[in-house]
């Protein structure tokens, strides 16, 4: 088992030195360093000495990938591919455009992020599996096919509209909770809105896939064996449909755990919570690259990890698959 | 008056489409399995209610995909000038709704703006809601006609809806009574649709239905107009991405080898970048290089259509690699069958193998994906706008309706319609896309038998 760990986090090298060199591309061959300065110092009336400022303030005003007027190695990392791409490896993301460090705006924000995210995972599955599990046992019936058009109209509604509504039925209206905000964990009422938002803007996608995977399970053999000797139904689906069936649900939910610290960008924002999600929106409006290809970094890191644990997760659930590649 | 046509990237890829749709069904008519699936959908009521809704909202997109320039009005001695804004089919047939602003927010079917102004009345100085400018014009300033002019302009709409609505169960049950179509389905979503556009419509010829927006502009026209940059996003990405996925797809699945490995590297790569983040950095260097090459656009029209087709070729490049790695395991399994080892026996050259045998039996992942996509790409484009990485600012979309609308939640009393509208619109376009997605994967899937 750690040979295949060790394997494979081997494997997830050249993805990432593939993401970086996408990202490096997007930013820094697309267009170049001047191009961004333009933009950043407003597109007319630039002066050239303004560009070079800004350059050499951000750490732009390097040759792209060697440096062929420095001495020795630093013809290699006085660059802006070394300084601004390999750097990450290290997990060193330099300056946002204000000034700041990112890693520690980064390690500030993950816990808000996480706040929010985490409650909506665990709420959110069971809240799908719950409801998935009420369709299949009233399967075939008009209940089950009315529980089916509810889910798909729940998909065909934007996430925006649940959070505008969220906030303008419960918060506005009924001034149950705050309309947006953040107090730490201490202050949970802040929390519940973006969490009840984030788990129905889920339920309905969720629960229908949940639903397909209950019921190709529900015609195995065993479960037939089951009924045949004599279980109630309930003890049937919570017995042995759920504890099968839930293999596929949970690696399905093991690739985005990592990626949970990354939040969620439209509830942040809308809530107002300090999380890198709203992180992220900020520097896209504020056009800071630096933050932006930072949080491409991460992200990429994360779900390379999610992949990892999805595989290990694999056989611990599931004992008949063993790591034979 | 003469025009000059304008054909926008978009536009011109649309029109592909359409030629590769009528191409595909060509194509797909003489193949039997491709066949049976699209004769299962036809049977089925909830399948042929969603494509005829579908259908309206293409047609309304399509109204306004034929772009023009109209011709100024003639100067002697100068050779004849024509405007810089660019309008549609779709424009010309809702001229009134476009032109015909108020000032600002008026609520829907509203005589008044929805904000007090100061009036000079007779020397004295009031603060009132001010009349509108349009939105029940004809009444002049007697208001009392106010009911009695919107139950006559409703039940003159209602009459007229059913009127089409007998035209088309007449016409459509000649038509398709002995074919093997729900069209009991499709007569009853069109007469409920003429049921519901009639009095709209009629309404629409005096007041501002769905109200007006911040700067007076009508929702109905806005909501009517988002529809076809929905389609865009929804339909061209996927077109856009469907050769590579395709492609890249059953070559890795059937040579495999290196080839295999490398085109996996890709997708895996590509994969794991969050997609949100990959537009995000795309889209703020595709604004760059606009920003930067202003000379490239004539009119801000189009400057605006590259910016969509921008974000429908991110987009593609983002979702090719779910549909990629699914036809790769279909091949990977084809290879294998009896058939192709026998064509390959034969001495069939790959590339005829990959065309002839591999490519026709997997056409039911690649429907089934289309018609998937379609409604999670809509959606996808509200949240983007939201974000400011999706559309130009100045294309009228969902996404910047529902953008617009959100800072005026705030607003003592709620201004609701802006949303209203957009919700109803996207949620109708979105839903028939999503039952005519379960109905088709229901048809085509061979697992569900």
């Amino acid at each position: 088992m750690l040979a295949y760990i060790i394997r494979r986090l081997l494997y997830a090298i050249p993805i990432l030195v593939g993401v970086n060199f996408i990202t490096f591309a997007l930013f820094f061959v697309v267009n170049s360093p001047d191009d961004m300065a333009r933009m950043q110092l407003g597109v007319k009336r630039v002066t050239p000495e303004a560009i070079e400022r800004w350059k050499s303030d951000h750490g732009y005003d390097k040759p792209l990938f060697w440096n062929g007027k420095a001495a020795g190695a630093s013809k290699v990392t006085d660059t802006i591919f070394y300084t601004k791409s390999v750097r990450m490896f290290v997990f060193d993301f330099g300056r946002a455009d204000d000034g700041r460090d990112i890693a520690r705006e980064i390690k500030m924000r993950a816990g808000p992020s996480l706040a929010v995210a985490v409650p909506v995972l665990i709420l959110g599955l069971f809240a799908a599996i719950s409801f998935a599990l009420i369709l299949v046992y009233f399967r075939a019936t008009y209940l089950d096919a009315g529980g089916v058009v509810i889910c798909v109209a729940m998909m065909s509604i934007s996430s925006l509209f649940y959070i505008i509504g969220g906030q303008w039925l419960i918060s506005k209206l009924w001034h149950l909770v705050p309309i947006s905000g953040y107090g730490g964990l201490t202050e949970g009422r802040f929390l519940v809105l973006p969490v009840f938002v984030g788990v129905v803007a889920g339920v309905g996608a969720n629960s229908r896939w949940y639903r397909t995977i209950f019921l190709e399970e529900i015609t195995r053999d065993y479960v037939r064996t089951a009924r045949a000797k004599g279980l109630a139904e309930g003890a049937v689906l919570f017995r042995h449909v759920l504890r099968n069936a839930l293999i596929p649900v949970l690696t399905g939910v093991v690739v985005v755990i990592p990626t949970l610290f990354m939040g969620s960008l439209v509830i942040e924002s809308f809530f107002g919570i300090p999380g890198l999600g709203s992180y992220t929106i900020d520097a896209i409006n504020a056009q800071d690259f630096a933050v932006v290809r930072s949080m491409v970094f991460i992200g990429s890191v994360l779900y390379i990890v999610g992949l990892l644990l999805t595989d290990i997760s694999y056989t611990l659930a599931d004992p008949r698959i063993r790591f034979q590649r | 008056m003469s025009f000059q046509p304008v054909i926008l990237p978009t536009d011109a890829l649309l029109l592909l489409l359409l030629i590769a749709l009528a191409f595909g069904a060509w194509w797909g008519r003489r193949q039997e399995h491709l066949r049976v699936g699209w004769a299962k959908v036809a049977r089925r009521p909830t399948g042929m209610a969603a494509a005829t809704l579908l259908t309206v909202f293409v047609i309304i997109g399509m109204l306004d995909s034929l772009h023009y320039r109209p011709q100024l009005p003639p100067e002697p001695g100068k050779p004849p000038a024509y405007a810089v804004e660019v309008l549609s089919v779709l424009d010309t047939l809702l001229r009134p709704l476009k032109v015909d602003t108020e000032k600002t927010y008026s609520a829907p079917l509203a005589t008044h703006l929805y904000s007090k102004e100061t009036v000079d009345e007779g020397g004295r100085e009031l603060r009132e809601f001010p009349r509108l400018k349009y939105g029940g014009a004809r009444l002049g300033n007697d208001l009392a006609g106010y009911d009695r002019d919107i139950a006559s302009l409703a039940l003159e709409g209602l009459a007229g809806g059913l009127a089409a609505s007998l035209v088309f169960a007449v016409v459509l049950r000649r038509w398709l009574r002995h074919r093997q179509i729900a069209w009991r389905s499709i007569v009853a979503t069109l007469v409920v649709l003429s049921l519901l556009a009639g009095p709209v419509a009629m309404l629409a010829t005096g007041y501002h239905v769905f109200g007006t927006d911040k700067v007076g502009q009508d929702v109905l026209y806005l909501a009517l107009k988002s529809i076809r940059t929905g389609l865009v996003i929804g339909t061209l990405t996927t077109l856009i991405m469907l050769p590579a996925a395709v492609l890249l797809g059953i070559v890795a699945g059937y040579v495999g080898g290196w080839v295999d490995d490398v085109i996996q590297y890709l997708y895996t790569t590509l994969n794991s970048i969050p997609g949100v983040l990959l537009i995000a950095a795309a889209i703020l260097m595709m604004q760059v290089v606009i920003a930067n090459h202003a000379e490239w656009f004539t009119t801000s029209a189009e400057r605006a259509d590259a910016r969509l087709l921008a974000l429908c070729a991110i987009l593609g490049v983002t979702s090719w690699t779910g549909l990629c790695r699914l036809l790769r395991g279909e091949a990977l399994k084809l290879r294998e069958m009896d058939y192709v080892q026998a064509a390959r026996a034969f001495g069939v050259r790959p590339l005829t193998i990959m065309l002839r045998h591999l490519l026709p039996n997997v056409m039911h992942i690649v429907i089934i994906s289309i018609v998937m996509d379609f409604s999670s790409l809509v959606l996808a484009e509200a949240v983007l706008s939201y974000i400011n990485i999706g559309v130009d600012p100045n294309t009228i979309s969902f996404g910047t309706m529902i953008n617009a609308a959100r800072m005026e939640l705030a607003r003592e009393p709620v201004v609701w319609w802006s949303l209203a509208a957009a919700f109803c619109f996207m949620f109708a376009m979105v839903l028939a896309a999503n039952l005519f997605a379960d109905v088709v994967r229901d048809a085509f899937d061979p697992r569900m038998t």
